[in-house]
């Protein structure tokens, strides 16, 4: 028996474990201090630029900002919406030729009511991020989930596109060029970067900062025997995500925003994809992970996120400090079989530590971003997005 | 107070059905999931009078069941088919001998003439010696494509209009969310279908008569039925991808057990636009049988067993179809690639 040990001993081969202290794959000059993906390694200035750089080339590939827009940012507190909104600060703020140019604004909206939370903590998180959003200096708007019991019914109407929408990229160019030529007629002493300014402080002034209308016992009763007259957690959750997303609807329309984006990360649409398909909703799925949805006519939700992984997410908020807020929702320390979204959740998570390129990229890559343009969905099936209230059980 | 039965209300229900939680008794059971599988094949108009039908026999509940309820219709609703039984041998000892051994005791019991082909017979290799050279990962692979071409070439011998096989709704699902994660449009686009194309020489057209059955109906109605079959698993399935989506499926019947319906209800309205490039059906230089690319799949892979480079039919080669089709020796380097990888 020793015997056998002393033998083996000289041939036995160590396996070489992958280790962070190599170089950066992008620079070759600097330690890695990473490794996102299937084993890129990269430094920490290296990671920046190329995080950076995939926000861009997303609003950029696909065109569908105009100079000028205003775009509404929708922020949970969550991570990937803050990474959002820390990149669409960073992307304004710059000196260089090819900037952003819209006008933002922010939604945050309080589902405290429908999440069972006390008052004194739904008003301790808007206060956090109160705090965050009066560091960006734009307009924000944060609004109380009862106020959807309120909403006209003309919410439930797609309007039409109120300007032409030209197709071709090479209009999105004149656009671009017009927009750059009209700022420097009119103000030829200032900067592009002061007409931007110029811009939002006028959109400031005109309405007001901040709060809508306070809200009473009585409607966060209403909208808890609401959500307590749907049986299961699926349906509940799936009730939830249609009147977050009528209130940001409505405050898109009624204060003249045309594009909408939403702060959903590659896993968190692989997910979303996955309970679709397992709720029946196939036929939607192009539209409901793709980049744009232009469902609903007048506002067009982007999705600039979506090909950010949430593990990049989290070491970018991480390296950089990007204040982000954590707010319990319905699911939040429910078992693994309590909802369907949730089951999927756990299931794609899993996936992805093991088959690290399965779930994130496979599944919403190939399926929504290169079949963005391959899955074609009748027109008529899916204007109607009431539909998506008539495709609930329980 | 006994349940009594949700559909008679005059017998005690013996059984809760999983796809809509009704407490049946049997008799009711039976007419329900025999009236179920009827209004399949009548809204999808698989079959018409006079076909000569072969049934993909392998002795578990779907294929048992299958030619249970195919028998009980035929005579019933007076489809004028004529019912055979047809069994693939894929040679895998301990799993498909024990089972062919059920197939021949229903061909008894059924009164259905029964014809088995074998991979050995048809190919020269058997699933044993396959896995031997290929190992443990892939071979899912190669046994379905061979099983399917083996369906086809039994079904021609025996003059067969249309094979159809037991894949229940579970299978389709299954399928439906593995094709999801491989993002596999092509086949996902086709994989609903209730029965495959019918047009051209040397393809008989398969259909799923059993699509809309849950597996746990299945299991259930071969119990209370006494139906005899075979009920091991394939000893080389533990490690096949289709068990990820298996898993999630099964929790997913267990939030809601509509779940699965839903899944096929969404892959059937996926539609892929056009203009998009899809595979066009075409046919295989050696064999001749249908096919997407220079060399049909079997013959690629079957090249790949008999030169030693068993991986030569997993990922993609196109580029090597025309090499093995004019014979010419594949460089060094490819060969290297295609070996078996070592453990």
């Amino acid at each position: 028996m020793c015997q056998v040990d002393e033998e083996y001993n000289g041939q036995l081969e160590h396996r070489v474990t992958p280790r962070v202290s190599k170089k950066c794959v992008k620079c070759k000059e600097n330690t890695a201090v990473l490794i996102i993906r299937a084993g890129d390694a990269f430094c920490r200035g290296c990671f920046k630029e190329y995080f950076i750089h995939k926000f861009r080339a997303m609003l950029g590939k696909n065109r569908v900002i105009f100079p000028g827009e205003k775009v509404l940012l929708a922020v949970s507190g969550g991570p990937a919406s803050s990474s959002m909104l820390s990149q669409v600060q960073e992307g304004l703020s710059r000196d260089a030729p090819k900037k952003l140019r819209f006008v933002p604004g922010i939604i945050y909206i309080d589902e405290g009511g429908a999440s069972g939370q006390s008052m004194e903590e739904r008003e301790r998180a808007v206060a956090q991020l109160e705090s965050v959003f009066r560091a960006t200096n734009y307009h924000y708007h944060i609004v109380h989930l009862e106020q959807v019991l309120s909403l006209p019914s003309s919410v439930l109407e797609a309007g039409s596109s109120a300007t032409e929408k030209p197709q071709t990229g090479s209009s999105y160019k004149a656009a671009v060029d017009q927009f750059i030529q009209t700022k420097k007629n009119q103000h030829p002493d200032f900067s592009v970067e002061n007409a931007q300014s110029h811009l939002s402080s006028l959109s400031m002034q005109k309405v007001e900062n901040g709060v809508t209308s306070p809200i009473t016992p009585e409607h966060t009763q209403a909208l808890q025997r609401l959500f307590a007259s749907v049986r299961t957690l699926t349906a509940k959750e799936d009730l939830l995500y249609t009147l977050r997303q009528h209130l940001i609807l409505h405050t898109a329309r009624t204060q003249g925003y045309t594009k909408v984006m939403m702060g959903d990360s590659c896993s968190r649409l692989a997910i979303k994809l996955l309970s679709n398909i397992s709720l029946g909703r196939g036929a939607s799925l192009a539209t409901d992970t793709g980049f744009s949805d232009p469902r609903y006519g007048d506002v067009v939700i982007v999705r600039p996120m979506r090909d950010y992984s949430s593990k990049e997410i989290a070491y970018y908020n991480r390296m950089f400090d990007i204040p982000s807020v954590f707010i319990p929702g319905l699911d939040t320390k429910a078992q693994d079989k309590a909802s369907i979204q949730h089951l999927t959740e756990s299931f794609v998570t899993k996936l992805q530590t093991d088959f690290p390129s399965t779930a994130c990229f496979t599944a919403v890559a190939v399926l929504s971003h290169r079949g963005d343009c391959r899955i074609r969905i009748s027109r008529r099936r899916n204007e109607c997005y009431t539909e998506a209230c008539t495709l609930k059980r329980d | 107070m006994p349940v009594l039965c949700s559909s008679c209300a005059e017998k005690r229900a013996v059984l809760k059905r999983p796809k809509t939680a009704h407490s049946l008794c049997k008799e009711c059971f039976f007419w329900a999931f025999e009236e179920e599988v009827h209004q399949t094949i009548v809204s999808a108009q698989l079959f018409k009078h006079g076909e000569t039908v072969g049934i993909g026999a392998s002795g578990g509940k779907d294929s048992t069941v299958l030619a249970h309820v195919m028998k009980v219709l035929n005579e019933r609703y007076n489809y004028g088919l004529k019912l055979l039984l047809l069994s693939v041998d894929e040679g895998i000892t301990g799993y498909r001998d024990d089972s062919l051994e059920t197939v021949k005791r229903n061909q008894q019991q059924y009164e259905l003439p029964l014809k088995i082909v074998s991979y050995e017979e048809l190919y020269g290799w058997t699933m044993d010696a396959i896995v031997k050279q290929v190992g443990l990962k892939n071979n899912c692979t190669f046994c379905g494509v061979f099983r399917r071409q083996a369906l086809d070439r039994g079904a021609m011998m025996l003059k067969v209009d249309k094979i159809c096989t037991g894949h229940n709704a579970d299978d389709v699902a299954e399928t439906v969310l593995m094709n999801v994660l491989r993002g596999d449009i092509a086949r996902l686009r086709r994989c609903t279908a209730i029965s495959t194309a019918s047009e051209g020489e040397g393809v008989v057209p398969r259909c799923k008569p059993l699509k809309y059955a849950y597996e746990k109906e299945i299991v259930l109605y071969a119990y209370f039925k006494k139906l005899d079959y075979f009920s091991t698993e394939c000893i080389y399935s533990p490690n096949a991808y289709r068990g990820h989506a298996r898993t999630f499926l099964k929790d997913l019947e267990a939030v809601r057990p509509s779940a699965i319906m839903d899944v096929i209800h969404s892959g059937e309205n996926l539609s892929v636009r056009e203009g998009v490039k899809m595979p066009v059906q075409g046919t295989c230089g050696r064999c001749g049988y249908i096919s997407s690319q220079a060399l049909c799949k079997s013959c690629v892979l079957l090249e790949g067993l008999n030169r030693g480079l068993p991986r030569l039919g997993i990922g993609k080669h196109h580029r090597l179809h025309e090499k093995i089709l004019s014979q010419q020796p594949l460089t060094q380097e490819e060969e290297r690639k295609l070996k078996a990888v070592d453990f």
